[in-house]
């Protein structure tokens, strides 16, 4: 079980509403990730509380992506431990060591956890529909007919009611993505990652793309972390905000005080590149 | 003139031998059918074990491959023929001694072992194809290996195997000419042989046999690249068979004019442009 640490971060604005007894969905815990030799993050800290929305800000390289895959699994995590709903997600301690999880326990948490890529990575051997519907039937075991009525309210809810049929090759990368994110929704996930996930798209559709993501967050309790570059969404969307550098958090705060007031220079200095460009 | 006499004499030799010739032609059409299919379910089989997570599953997979790729064709008959029936003969109560007799079943099955492990690692290779971001989406959505295999990764991996796999498979369309060294084995090769005899090599190996290989290698060539070109057009890339095989340019629908000369143009056309697609999604994926 996590080691109990103290949630209250200084001042959250309208907080996600939470008993004080349920523990929180993601929970770093001394977690380190090396490439090889190169330590990309050491001793890293945080937690995360249910329908919470964090974002996670810093210069390219700072470790951001590494973070989002290691909760996806798609990094093997190399030091320390992380809790999904208290739950640890790839290892464990037993009589004081440090062990791999049962493969079967690490399947179950990883079904709560979904997440879009900045390519989209939509299957090309199938149709929008079948994209979306073939996890929930196969993996979560829905009936056809629920997953495809969920399916279909979710391309409405993307704005693509019409393209079911079509294939993932045909459509332009703003309709990928938002596909990419009905997929990613028809499982139903507790927690949603997203990783910049409109830098490859054209300037146009950004705009689109973020609308939907605040559609999201505006109507449902999920938990996100959040990988962006879009400062303006960032601050709409997040409870909270976490700069790194070099594999560590610089600063952490509501977005408030850390877009208008940030404390540290690396912070300053970030912010003021970011925004000065756009 | 003494070489039209000649040529005569071969077509009248030809047309004797020619019921001969047509049931060895039915035997190199089997043992290709059989042992191209047999090729390919190892080549599946033992490709999908070398390209899995497991060791316990890489590690046999990848010691049958070497093995069978390493011996040759003709060792491996070698001992089929007249090694293996000596087990039956120290224990004549072994069950399947008709089995290790049928010489027929042996060719398919030395055939279909020896040119499986190379497809095998045809089939290996292009799984790793499948770009990282498409393994990525599967474990994000919680897909347990077989299913991501059967419905995701292996589909796209189809489309770039094919092009190895009809090689090999007309490689193994010459290469089952070895069976006629198998005592009752009469394949095409076979009666070449024996069409030599009242003819020459020239006109038995050099003009009959050569353009019956032909024929049948393009017969199999002309099948894969339909697969393939299905294949790719089922994953978005180039146009369907029906639209390749349709002589009719305005069938097409009129939004895709200003492809449709590219859509009508020669399978090489097509396969250029599919190889375009297949490089910009590699290049997608190793971002
Ligand atoms: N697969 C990998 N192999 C080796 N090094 C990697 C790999 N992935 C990321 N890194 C390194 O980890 C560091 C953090 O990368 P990343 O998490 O992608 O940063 P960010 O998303 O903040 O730009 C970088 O220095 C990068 O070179
Ligand atoms: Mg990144």
């Amino acid at each position: 079980m996590p080691t109990p640490t103290d949630p209250a971060p200084a001042a959250v604005a309208e907080p996600a509403p939470a008993s004080s007894a349920e523990p929180p969905v993601i929970e770093f815990v001394d977690v380190e990730k090396r490439f090889g030799d190169n330590v990309v993050l050491k001793d890293l800290n945080f937690s995360v509380r249910r329908g919470e929305r964090v974002t996670l800000i810093g210069p390219s390289g700072s470790g951001k992506t590494t973070i989002l895959r290691l909760v996806m699994t798609l990094e093997e995590l190399t030091g320390g431990y992380i809790y999904i709903d208290g739950e640890p997600l790839t290892h464990q301690q037993r009589d004081g060591k440090r062990v791999p999880v049962p493969k079967k326990q690490q399947k179950k948490l990883r079904t709560r956890i979904g997440m879009v890529f900045q390519q989209f990575n939509l299957f090309p051997n199938m149709t929008v529909l079948e994209n979306i519907i073939e996890a929930p039937i196969h993996v979560l075991g829905q009936s056809k007919k629920d997953a495809v009525a969920k399916a279909h309210s979710l391309l409405e809810q993307v704005g693509l009611p019409d393209k079911a049929e079509a294939h993932p090759t045909s459509l332009s990368g703003g309709q990928q993505q938002r596909v990419a994110i009905a997929r990613a929704l028809a499982m139903d996930p507790e927690i949603l990652l997203l990783d910049e996930v409109t830098s490859a798209l054209d300037p146009e559709v950004v705009g689109d793309v973020l609308n939907i993501l605040r559609q999201v967050a505006d109507t449902t309790n999920v938990t996100m972390l959040i990988v962006t570059h879009e400062m303006a969404f960032a601050r709409d969307v997040s409870h909270k905000v976490m700069m790194f550098d070099g594999g560590r958090v610089v600063e952490e705060g509501h977005p408030e005080k850390i877009f208008t007031n940030p404390e540290h220079e690396r912070t300053q200095k970030f912010l003021s590149a970011v925004l000065g460009e756009s | 003139m003494d070489w039209l006499e000649e040529q005569r004499q071969h077509l009248q030799a030809l047309s004797d031998f020619s019921d001969r010739l047509i049931d060895g032609l039915l035997t190199t059409i089997q043992l290709t059918l059989l042992g191209g299919a047999l090729a390919f379910v190892v080549a599946v089989a033992l490709g999908l074990m070398a390209g899995a997570p497991s060791l316990w599953l890489r590690g046999p997979a990848r010691v049958l491959i070497e093995f069978f790729r390493g011996i040759s064709l003709l060792v491996l008959l070698f001992w089929m023929v007249y090694v293996l029936p000596l087990f039956w003969m120290a224990n004549p109560d072994l069950p399947g001694e008709g089995l290790v007799r049928n010489t027929f079943l042996i060719g398919v099955v030395a055939l279909g072992i020896n040119y499986g492990a190379y497809g095998a690692e045809a089939v290996r290779a292009s799984l790793t194809t499948v770009s990282q971001g498409q393994w990525e989406a599967t474990t994000a959505l919680s897909m347990s290996w077989p299913h991501k295999m059967r419905r995701i990764i292996f589909p796209q991996a189809w489309a770039l195997m094919l092009p190895s796999l009809a090689n090999l498979w007309v490689h193994l369309l010459k290469g089952s000419a070895i069976v006629y060294i198998l005592p009752g084995v009469n394949d095409f090769t076979f009666e070449l042989n024996n069409l030599r005899r009242p003819t020459d090599i020239w006109f038995s190996h050099a003009l009959v046999g050569l353009v019956t290989y032909f024929v049948l290698a393009l017969i199999l060539t002309i099948f894969m690249q339909a697969l393939e070109a299905r294949a790719k057009h089922k994953l978005g890339r180039g146009p369907s068979l029906k639209e390749i095989l349709s002589p009719d340019p305005p069938a097409i629908a009129p939004d895709a004019a200003s492809s449709s000369t590219a859509t009508l143009s020669t399978e090489k056309g097509s396969q250029a442009r599919g190889e375009t697609d297949a490089s910009q999604t590699t290049g997608g994926g190793a971002r």
